[in-house]
């Protein structure tokens, strides 16, 4: 099986795994419990949250624990609305935004708020001066993301946020697809809250973080005990906190030598594809992208026939968004672009990672050509090309 | 967890019967839009009201290709007035049942079949 579909979700690191072991069993404790077996778990949890912040070049008391990039979008954007709603009713955000982000947006429209939704150039950044024009006295939050899951474009978010805060609004962003793959500092940043979920770089399921700077007002979306400073209610997930922890000490060793790797491996693989597939298109050439990604356009076929076939011969890619795949509609991330909708049709997203090996490209440049030649002697669009 | 396409499917997607299109067709249907994501094209060969032969081209996901070829399948040597009786959901039967947000291909393949027989009747009355 060759899989490249690593921004959907990566295995776990056996270090990490190896590290989160003791928490299942000799150190199960809760760490809201008094005796030595809670206050190990707590340790525990103290040191992972520092080594955490450590990784992004913030204090302590600002990471909380959640269950992953979901819900910590949920939490910044939910929570700074409601905090904020005396001071204004508007936000503004990205038209190409995870469904984690928009779908937040949207309830939030139905409860009152006004939301602006700033469009995408061809290649999918996000424009400053279309920030500065959307930005209203009433504005409260400003959240566009990092980098976008579906095509790698790295947003000017240092930037995006100066502007925001020049508007008196506080910026987040969902940094999902970067934290682990970039060097992140939240003071270059700038940003006021940034996202992050630990299966995305190696890291167990489930868990993740949102990082709120101090002074942030945040009204918490989960009610019960006294968790994470009264920000989210639940007991730790000791073993997940742990996990994500060393994946963020593994990260910070070796991010700059696999970005290199992973890099020749993905550009190796977008000049074969174009020389061997007449009539594609890949997505954000020209402009700052992940180094593991490849968003490509294969005009005539249609993106789940193509991931299908690839699937059959043990290559394990994405169409789009995985999110988007049980709705009919193609990929709003490149509807914005401005993309037709029959080529947004035709995507298909390969995203690379630690174990990607250049064997395993050499034999999807080979494979790919031919299973796209199959299915464009099916389609009736192929025939005038 | 059930799978998201059955056996069934999957087989005729991997395999499709009827691929291509007819010289000559007494009667061609094409049936959706570029824009949906869906486009088939469907190619009958009519003698004495008979389909003799039954081809398609189809840019679509994997359950428009599978509905096409089964489509396809389920007309060929039948009569015009059998063929208008294959519905949608008897297409979909026959592939062991589709997703429900994908029972929209098997809906494009009945209509590819009237848009065919369609085209067929419309040739027929011009030469008449």
């Amino acid at each position: 099986m060759i899989y490249l579909d690593y921004n959907a979700t990566t295995p776990c690191d056996p270090r990490v795994m190896e590290e989160m072991l003791p928490f299942f069993r000799e150190f199960f404790g809760n760490p809201s419990s008094l005796h030595t077996l809670g206050q190990e778990a707590r340790r525990a949890v103290e040191k992972a949250r520092s080594t955490i912040a450590r990784f992004l070049g913030a204090k302590e008391e600002e990471i909380i624990f959640t269950s992953g990039g979901t819900e910590s979008n949920n939490l910044a954007i939910r929570g700074i609305a409601q905090a904020l709603r005396k001071k204004g009713m508007h936000l503004i955000t990205s038209a190409i935004e995870h469904h984690a982000v928009l779908n937040v947006f949207r309830a939030l429209e139905r409860e009152g708020f006004s939301v602006t939704y700033l469009p995408v150039d061809q290649n999918g950044i996000v424009h400053p001066e279309e920030l500065r024009k959307a930005l209203r006295s009433d504005t409260i939050l400003v959240s566009i993301m990092h980098a976008n899951n579906e095509t790698g474009v790295i947003e000017p978010i240092s930037e995006l946020a100066q502007i925001a805060h020049e508007g008196g609004a506080v910026f987040h962003t969902d940094a999902v697809q970067t934290v682990g793959k970039i060097p992140i500092d939240v003071h270059t940043l700038g940003v006021d809250l940034l996202s992050a979920s630990a299966h995305k770089f190696y890291g167990p399921k489930g868990i993740g973080f949102l990082y709120v700077r101090k002074g942030i007002p945040l009204a918490p979306q989960i009610l019960g005990g006294h968790h994470e400073r009264g920000k989210r209610a639940g007991t730790e997930n000791v073993p997940g906190i742990v996990g994500m922890a060393k994946a963020c000490e593994i990260a910070e060793k070796e991010m700059e030598e696999e970005a290199q790797r992973i890099g020749i491996l993905r550009n190796m693989l977008e000049e074969e594809l174009e020389k061997r597939v007449p009539d594609i298109f890949i997505v954000g050439r020209h402009v700052p992208r992940l180094y593991n990604t490849s968003l490509i356009l294969v005009a005539y076929v249609e993106g789940e026939s193509l991931l299908l076939n690839l699937d059959f011969e043990g290559i394990c890619v994405s169409s789009g968004s995985a999110c988007t795949s049980s709705s009919l509609e193609p990929s709003h991330v490149l509807l914005a672009h401005g993309y037709p909708h029959e080529l947004a049709h035709g995507s298909i997203r390969l995203s690379l990672g630690k174990w990607t090996k250049e064997e395993e490209i050499s034999r999807v440049v080979m494979v790919f050509p031919k299973v796209v030649e199959r299915l464009r002697s099916i389609s009736p669009l192929s025939k005038g090309r | 967890m059930k799978k998201v396409y059955s056996e069934k499917v999957l087989e005729h997607f991997r395999n499709p019967r009827n691929v291509g299109r007819i010289e000559n067709p007494d009667g061609v249907g094409k049936v959706g839009n570029p824009v949906c994501g869906d486009v088939m094209v469907m190619y009958l060969k009519i003698q004495n009201e008979r389909i003799e032969d039954a081809k398609f081209e189809t840019f679509g996901c994997g359950a428009a290709i599978a509905t096409s070829s089964m489509a396809t399948e389920l007309i060929k040597g039948k009569t015009i007035e059998e063929a208008l009786q294959v519905t949608n959901r008897a297409v979909a039967e026959a592939l062991g049942g589709l997703p429900p947000h994908k029972m929209h291909c098997s809906v494009l393949a009945e209509e590819a079949i009237r848009a065919a027989i369609e085209d067929y009747r419309a040739r027929r009355q011009k030469v008449e």
